[in-house]
């Protein structure tokens, strides 16, 4: 192993896992960020718990598009020799973590999207994919019912709560739209049903956004331009510091196991 | 809760009435009962008991930081996954260890702000900085090696809510330890750089875990009393030495060199080590060791930086039970 970026051959089910593990990956280590600095005990556990979860999605996910890709490439090689170009995780999950209220929301944001995800996938054609969704389904319910309670603590608990959730809502809301986005690569395996087509599940999270966000006396905006980009590599600028931290080790001592 | 009302007595009597009770007690101990929370206790026990087990729930929080300070830049999956679980054993021992405190009548909430006001301490070890990757497994190796040799005794401590806490945490300590173990084994067998890392770790940590065990046997102040009363069972000097004698060997098996050159064995097998400098430690405890700012500033601003999200939680909490009596009254 080099410290180089490594090469991937993204056909469409490569690139399919790889978006799916950079998501669990880097949303697991932006709640990896809050060990020992959470606002209760119970809370620095249940974000660790999340965050584990996370990157088990993660390893599992990397495994199987090594696996299929067929080279070299492990999960390590994966997650530490590519560089912000190369990642594909939506821009949703890269968000810092910014206060309990912003961590909050970007939580509840992606788990009422992953839950459903995650649940539908289990009709998979591909019975590894089918397996890792019977798997990560369990854990996704317990993160959205875990981030939808403190939606609505927040939301309806003091008014410097309010004011902050209603903040994370509105600034997190325009990276939202690219989880239900399709592109080629990925209407190709919707058509043979090894994905499922995001698009289905739209409602059904709007239903659930719509029914949490009144529950905690918060809005939903009304803005629906969408930011996008993350899918193909076209990054924020948080994604490069969380990298050069998450790599350090790995670009330092190339080749060395650990 | 507060079980200290129970034992209050009035007047003339209490003198005589708590030398009985005190006698009573101390047969128990001796009979190797367990004590439980409703049963009568010395007011020096409990105070005791108090101390040591906040002081323990302390630590495990405080010593989240160390190793957290290592999660994001963990080195393969892997380990990240191994790190973060562990750290996250560590709240759950503090959260076990605050409810076997709370047992003795004092609040969570009132044990942590005496420490972080900075009345109560923690282990002395988290006060050093977590520097290289190899400093994880030295603390997994080492710090939770010292702490499973201070706690095995202590799952036979006379005080019932705090041995059971250390049976559920023993189990995971020596996990962990295993684990840091096998980070050490790992680095060792890798690259000459990740051997001198290896090193380096060990340099700077093996003093700092001695000094874990409290001072010499001749200075501690709160022995006399915990063996009487069976919270302690060894002295700080037999766990310490029975540690380096357990220590030496894995050392030796990872081909790494303990920095203490005039250790040597004697006839009884016993490895003798050097005079350890206890002005350090006496500087660390007094708040100058060269992480303690740090560490107590990053516990009070996780504490503070939270407080709006507790008082969210605690006034929905207060307007959920003022709709569902409104709602049981219609």
């Amino acid at each position: 192993m080099t410290a180089a970026n490594i090469k991937v051959s993204e056909t469409p089910l490569v690139l399919y896992a790889l978006r799916r593990a950079d998501d669990a990956l880097i949303l697991g280590h932006r709640l990896s960020e809050w060990c020992g600095h959470a606002p209760a005990m119970e809370e620095d556990m249940a974000l660790a718990n999340m965050g584990l979860d996370l990157l088990g999605q993660a390893r599992e996910l990397y495994a199987y598009a090594a696996k299929v890709e067929g080279r070299d490439n492990d999960e390590d090689k994966f997650a530490y020799l590519r560089d912000v170009r190369q990642y594909r995780n939506l821009l949703l999950l890269e968000q810092p973590n910014g206060d309990f209220a912003r961590t909050m929301v970007r939580q509840f944001f992606y788990a009422a999207f992953a839950d459903l995800y995650w649940r539908a996938m289990m009709k998979s054609s591909d019975p590894t994919l089918a397996a890792i969704a019977a798997k990560s389904e369990k854990e996704s319910a317990y993160h959205i019912r875990h981030s939808s309670e403190w939606i609505v603590r927040l939301g309806d608990g003091t008014e410097e709560s309010h004011r902050r959730a209603q903040l994370a809502i509105d600034d997190l809301w325009a990276y939202t739209g690219e989880m239900f986005a399709v592109d080629d690569s990925e209407r190709g395996l919707i058509d043979a049903g090894i994905a499922i087509d995001p698009g289905t599940l739209k409602a059904q999270w709007q239903k659930t956004m719509t029914s949490v966000v009144n529950e905690a006396t918060l809005a939903l905006p009304k803005s629906d331009w969408m930011q996008q980009g993350g899918r193909s590599g076209r990054h924020s600028e948080h994604l490069g510091h969380l990298l050069s931290e998450l790599q350090s080790l790995q670009r330092t001592f190339p080749g060395a196991t650990w | 809760m507060y079980t200290q009302a129970l034992n209050s007595s009035d007047g003339d009597d209490r003198g005589i009435e708590d030398a009985a009770r005190a006698a009573a007690f101390q047969a128990r101990i001796d009979d190797d009962e367990r004590i439980e929370p409703n049963d009568w206790m010395p007011a020096a026990y409990r105070k005791t008991l108090t101390r040591q087990i906040s002081q323990h729930a302390h630590s495990e929080i405080v010593g989240m930081l160390p190793e957290g300070n290592w999660i994001t830049r963990a080195p393969s999956l892997r380990r990240k996954a191994a790190l973060l679980a562990k750290v996250q054993d560590e709240c759950g021992h503090g959260l076990y260890l605050y409810a076997a405190a709370e047992t003795l009548g004092t609040s969570r909430e009132e044990l942590v702000d005496l420490m972080l006001s900075g009345k109560a301490k923690y282990s002395s070890i988290f006060n050093y900085p977590t520097l290289t990757w190899a400093d994880i497994g030295t603390i997994g190796w080492l710090v939770d090696g010292a702490a499973i040799m201070n706690q095995i005794p202590l799952c036979r401590c006379s005080y019932g809510p705090y041995a059971r806490a250390m049976i559920r945490v023993c189990k995971e300590e020596s996990f962990h330890q295993r684990q840091g173990f096998e980070i050490m084994v790992t680095l060792c067998r890798g690259t000459e750089e990740q051997k001198a890392m290896a090193q380096d770790a060990l340099n700077r940590w093996w003093w700092p875990v001695l000094m874990m065990f409290g001072p010499p046997d001749k200075v501690s102040q709160h022995s006399d009393t915990s063996t009487k009363w069976k919270i302690k069972r060894f002295s700080n000097d037999e766990l310490r030495q029975k540690f380096v004698d357990a220590t030496v060997p894995q050392a030796q098996f990872l081909g790494l060199t303990i920095p203490d050159p005039g250790m040597t064995q004697n006839e009884s097998g016993n490895w003798v080590y050097s005079e350890i400098d206890w002005a350090e430690f006496n500087q660390v405890l007094a708040g100058n060791g060269p992480c303690n700012r740090e560490r107590l500033a990053a516990r009070r601003k996780a504490h503070d930086d939270g407080a709006w999200v507790r008082e969210a939680a605690a006034a929905y909490a207060e307007k959920r039970k003022a709709r569902l009596l409104a709602q049981a009254a219609e």
